[in-house]
Order: structure tokens, then C-alpha cells, then sequence
């Protein structure tokens, strides 16, 4: 799982193939992620592993991190 | 409730609302819509009862007529109560983007910093909770005398709206400041005077037919102009009834304006051409069951530059959903002008004008052209409201003939009165009595067309962009030359905005092939730009040393180096 969400996040959102993102690296607040690709993050977590984020939970209160949005995916499905 | 527009009953914005407050008390001036799904519906009682008791506190704390009050809010009751409270105090409100998490603090404080010296308020408003960030952003002799925090503010009931210090005003008085964002923006608030305000509403409303039966649906930001006039100041006056989203709703959430405008009858909407794009794209099906899009008379594609592509790709998206192709409307404004200068797709359809590619790139001429294979496709921005003139001039100020590209100038009623305690700036921006916009465009039998930008300027997403400020923040990153760093923008087909792409050299000793030390460094200029501006980077593009190119004159050419870009980053045929 994190490897998929590490390769969209760099082939389709920041479109630097290699770049090189880990668990802790902040997604949102680190400016990995902007406003607009929020929505493009949570169409291919619903496509790809059947967990819906609700628009409510796209902040960094909710996960700013890999392993925080991994932990919240797991926590969806389980 | 039938207010006609032609009626606005008062010269001053103060005297008008204390009309609406007597008239129709009761009658639902504005509703928020909140995401975790509630909602707030105000009267124009509560409106101005609310308002008052702002305009109550600012007295109270010694905040005088003309004096600026700035508003460090977002979406919400005191946002709305604050703004119209500081027009009944005579006091001038300008609106502070809210602090987002991709702003680091230190830099939001010193956006605030730049703000507060620039307009010398004598009063903050923000939340409770807020206080103590904004307190600490203040110096010794700051103008500031009044931090007021949101959470101490009642409204009053029984208002004496005529005794407010505002009704005093005279039609001649500042208003309200508007300010664009970015180091650069922050230092330029467009005044603009209760006369300029009322002119243009009168004139824009007139161009839109606004009319008592409509209902305006809004998710625009109220710190920019398309938001703050079209999106609430001109639907509160006029007494059309308003549904305001959040933005930062909206982005995450772009079905909720969909949803509202269907469970509202909105029949007028605003939206930057992104938008036409963000919508069509991302929104699952299963959040338009049951959106009808019918009741929409004018979507009004506004604030940066419109294509025809965004068009097409939003009514086929919603076509089946009731939206109606006429509903296609087109708008070129600024905050100078208020906000509209010209208006189209409403009367008859948004005007399409196809050139010659190879004319318009070459001989900045706009020439018919027969080949819809190479033609570009060019939307009328429609023609100029009934207050304002426009013409077309070279670079010696002398007005060209139809299709010949030039900067586009206006004059108005509703001109700004300047760019505020900035008197250089605003004697700069007028040239024998007409505003020189910056903007490239050309005209056609009346119709304007609106084809670029004299100046650097990036416009994502309808949010003005300096990229000076943008290579300054990336300047600061080690391993980058300073000084040879450049930004500029890309537009984008698939998000129908233009992409953000710096370009920075990499430091002479540096291993420019070595990918660890590209990755470093590339993701520290990300960081440092999103937490300095809070702008996303699309592409950070690290170059060896001497590939930047330079001006005679030692400067930058950022249209130079974008081409350049292009040229590199062209896929291989």
C-alpha cells in the first residue's frame, strides 16, 4: 500500500517520478500535496483500495503524513 | 421580494442597508453552508443586527471613521457580521487571507507584518483563539490600537442604524480595501470609494439583468474581488438572495456547489476557468444524483483567463444534468474597476473568434482563420459595461484598430480612487486618464478579447501569483545559486490553469547528475515556496550553472526562459 501511494503521489501528483518520499515526510504541510491534487489523492484511494476519505478528512489534522494516511486507510478497511 | 437594481435606494452603502433593515427585515439575504453539512440562513434583521454589533465594538475601541480595520477571518457568521459592521462604522475593512496549513506561521506573519504596515489599520478582528498569533506579529509603534477578538462581539437588537458613524459618509469616502495575495499584492490595496462601488453595481447589474428572482451561489474567497463584489457585496445591496460555500469546502468537495445551486434554484454563479475543469473532472457520478443545473440562466467564467476547451468539457459534463448551453457567460474584470469591465454570454451567446496561430504569435495580429486545424479558438470576454470604456493601445499609448493585439486600457465611473498611501503606484497605473491595465488583448466590432499579460504575473486558479516572490523564497535554498532561479507559469489543458515551473541552477561544485542531490534539493525549493507563498510547484526543473538567460541588462527574461523550458521539455516527436 505504501508503495502505491508513494508512486502516484510522485508520478501523478509532483510528476517527478524520482522523487523520494518515506513515511514521515509531511504530505500536506511539507507542500508535497496542494489543495487542488486533495481530491486526485482520494479518487485513487477509493479506486485502488475500496476505503473512502470523506471531504471532511482531507486536512492535515486527519493525516499529514504516509503513515498517518496508511494508518487511517487500515483503520477504514479493517 | 422584488428589489430591482436600478432602485439601489441611497448613495452610500450604510444609508442603503438601513433602507433593507426597514423594508424587508425579514426577507433571507444570505445562507452558509458549512461541510459538515449545517447551515446558517440570515436575515437581513440578523444581518444588520449582527453587523452593528461590530460597528458598536469598533467605536467602543476608539476605531474612527475612515480609519482601516482588517479582518482575519475565514468563512463564517463573523466574517460577514465584521465586514458589514465596519461599512455601517465608517470604518474601511480589508480582508486577510486566513492562515491555511500549507503557510508555515513565521511566514503568514509576515504577510500580516507587510499588511499592517502597508495599510496602517487601527484595528484587527480575529478569533479567540487567535489573539495571541496576531498580538505577536505586532511591533513597537505599530498603528494597531485594537485587537478585537471575534468571540467578545454581541449583536445588538434595535439598532439605530442612521446614528452609525457611517450614514454620515459622503459618496466620496473609501469603502473598502482589496488586496491580491503574495509579498508583491500585499503591498497594493485598491481603495475604492461608496461612488465607484455603487457605479459599477449599477452598470454590472444592468449588464446581467439582475433581477429580485435570482439567486446568486457562491464558493468564491470574499478576499478577491470576483468573490467579495459579484459573490457578496452586490447580492446583499440589491437584496437577490445569496448561498455562500467555503473555498476550502469547495476544493475538496466541489459537488457541494452543485448540490446548492439544485437545492437553491441558483440561477447565477461565478467561477475561475479552473473551476469549469475541477468540476467536470472531479466529481464522482454518484455525488450529482439528483443535481439539476436548470434553474442556472449565467455561469460566468471570470478572473483568469477563459477557454474555450474549459467551456466544452463543463457542458458536456453537465448537460445531462439541465445545464443549459446559453448559460455559458464570459466576464473581464479587476479589482480596479471594482470589478467588471466587460460582460458577454448573457444577451447572446460567449462570442468564439477563430485566428491564424502563426499571426497572433509573430505579428501579435488577430487574423480569421479558415483552418480549424491550427486556428486557435479565442472567447469573447463580451463587450464593456455601461460605465466603462475600453480600448486597445500600442506601447506608445496611441489606440490600435480592431484585431491588432495590444495592452488593454480602460476608463470608468468606477475606477479605483488609488492603490492606498501608495500615490507613485497609482499615478504609474493611469496614463492621460486611462487606467493601463497590464492585460493583452484585442477588439472585434465591440467584443474584447483577452489573449495574455504584459506582466510576469501567473494566475492559478484565478489567485494572482508574483513570481518574483516566488523566486526570492527559492533563492534561500542551499545548493541553488542565488540569484539564478526562475518562475513562471505553464497552462495546463487537463486543469485548465496554468501549472507553476521554477527553474532554479544548481551551485557551481554541485554534481547536477547525481539524482540524490537533484532530490534534495528540489524538495527543499517545494517546501520552501509552498510554506513562504503557499504555492504548489507543478515542476521544479534544476539546471546546471549558465543555462538561465539574461537581459542585456543583467535581468531575467522570464519569457525568455520559459521558452527555453518549453524547448528542453518538449516531448520528441
Amino acid at each position: 500500500m505504501e508503495n502505491k501511494l508513494i508512486q502516484f503521489i510522485t508520478h501523478k501528483i509532483l510528476r517527478q517520478p524520482d522523487a523520494v518520499l518515506d513515511l514521515n515526510t509531511p504530505l500536506l504541510s511539507g507542500g508535497v500535496i496542494d489543495s487542488f491534487s486533495l481530491i486526485d489523492l482520494s479518487f485513487f484511494i477509493e479506486n485502488e483500495f475500496g476505503v473512502h476519505l470523506e471531504d471532511t478528512e482531507l486536512n492535515a489534522e486527519t493525516f499529514d503524513t504516509l503513515a498517518e494516511l496508511v494508518a487511517l486507510i487500515r483503520a477504514k478497511t479493517a | 421580494m422584488e428589489t430591482l437594481p436600478e432602485t439601489l435606494p441611497a448613495e452610500t452603502l450604510p444609508a442603503i442597508l438601513a433602507n433593507h433593515y426597514k423594508a424587508f427585515p425579514d426577507q433571507i439575504s444570505l445562507r452558509l453552508l458549512f461541510a459538515q453539512g449545517e447551515e446558517a440562513e440570515i436575515s437581513y434583521r440578523l444581518l444588520l443586527e449582527g453587523a452593528a454589533g461590530y460597528a458598536q465594538e469598533y467605536s467602543r475601541q476608539g476605531i474612527r471613521p475612515g480609519e482601516v480595520v482588517v479582518l482575519v477571518l475565514q468563512h463564517g457568521l463573523d466574517l460577514v457580521y465584521s465586514f458589514w459592521g465596519a461599512i455601517l462604522a465608517g470604518v474601511v475593512p480589508a480582508i486577510m487571507p486566513f492562515l491555511t496549513e500549507k503557510l508555515s506561521p513565521e511566514r503568514y506573519a509576515q504577510d500580516m507584518t507587510a499588511l499592517l504596515q502597508t495599510t496602517q489599520p487601527a484595528g484587527i478582528v480575529t478569533y479567540p483563539d487567535f489573539l495571541a498569533s496576531v498580538l505577536s506579529t505586532l511591533q513597537p509603534g505599530s498603528s494597531v490600537r485594537a485587537v478585537i477578538s471575534s468571540g467578545q462581539v454581541l449583536p445588538v437588537s434595535d439598532p439605530q442604524l442612521e446614528s452609525l458613524p457611517g450614514t454620515a459618509a459622503s459618496p466620496e469616502d473609501i469603502i473598502l480595501l482589496q488586496h491580491s495575495s503574495g509579498t508583491t499584492g500585499l503591498q497594493k490595496g485598491v481603495a475604492l470609494s461608496h461612488r465607484a462601488v455603487l457605479n459599477q453595481l449599477r452598470s454590472y447589474s444592468q449588464a446581467i439583468h439582475l433581477t429580485g428572482q435570482d439567486v446568486i451561489v457562491s464558493w468564491l474567497p470574499l478576499y478577491h474581488d470576483m468573490g467579495l463584489i459579484a459573490g457578496f457585496v452586490m447580492p446583499v445591496l440589491f437584496g437577490v438572495p445569496l448561498v455562500l460555500l467555503s473555498p476550502f469546502d469547495w476544493v475538496r468537495a466541489p459537488q457541494r456547489l452543485l448540490q446548492a445551486i439544485t437545492r437553491y434554484q441558483g440561477s447565477l454563479c461565478w467561477l475561475p476557468n479552473f473551476a469549469y475543469n475541477f468540476c467536470a473532472a472531479k466529481i464522482r457520478e454518484r455525488d450529482l444524483e439528483g443535481v439539476d443545473l436548470s434553474s442556472l440562466r449565467a455561469v460566468i467564467n471570470c478572473s483568469e483567463p477563459m477557454q474555450w476547451e474549459s467551456h466544452q468539457v463543463f457542458l458536456d459534463r453537465f448537460l445531462p444534468y439541465g445545464l443549459k448551453p446559453q448559460a455559458l457567460a464570459a466576464c473581464y474584470a479587476m479589482a480596479e474597476n471594482v470589478f467588471a469591465v466587460t460582460q458577454g454570454g448573457i444577451d447572446i451567446p460567449v462570442q468564439v473568434d477563430s485566428i491564424d496561430a502563426l499571426a497572433f504569435t509573430t505579428r501579435r495580429q488577430a487574423e480569421p482563420s479558415s483552418d480549424p486545424e491550427t486556428a486557435l479558438r479565442m472567447l469573447s470576454a463580451g463587450r464593456p459595461i455601461s460605465n466603462t470604456r475600453v480600448k486597445i493601445v500600442n506601447d506608445h499609448h496611441h489606440p490600435l484598430p480592431d484585431r491588432q493585439i495590444g495592452e488593454i486600457a480602460l476608463q470608468s465611473s468606477s475606477m479605483l480612487t488609488g492603490y492606498y498611501q501608495r500615490p507613485d503606484l497609482t499615478a504609474k497605473a493611469f496614463h492621460a486618464g486611462w487606467y493601463l491595465t497590464g492585460d493583452l488583448g484585442y477588439s472585434v466590432e465591440g467584443e474584447l478579447y483577452v489573449v495574455g499579460r504584459k506582466k510576469d504575473l501567473i494566475i492559478v486558479g484565478g489567485k494572482n501569483i508574483y513570481p518574483q516572490d516566488l523566486e526570492l523564497l527559492a533563492n534561500k535554498t542551499p545548493g541553488v545559486h542565488p540569484g539564478r532561479v526562475v518562475a513562471f507559469g505553464v497552462y495546463n489543458h487537463a486543469s485548465g490553469t496554468e501549472d507553476v515551473v521554477l527553474v532554479a541552477e544548481l551551485a557551481v561544485g554541485l554534481d547536477a547528475a547525481d539524482p540524490a542531490v537533484r532530490q534534495k534539493i528540489s524538495a527543499e525549493i517545494r517546501q520552501n515556496v509552498m510554506h513562504g507563498s503557499a504555492v504548489a510547484l507543478r515542476q521544479v526543473h534544476l539546471v546546471a550553472p549558465k543555462w538561465i538567460i539574461k537581459t542585456s541588462s543583467g535581468k531575467i527574461s522570464r519569457s525568455a526562459n520559459r521558452e527555453k523550458f518549453l524547448r528542453e521539455t518538449a516531448p520528441a516527436d
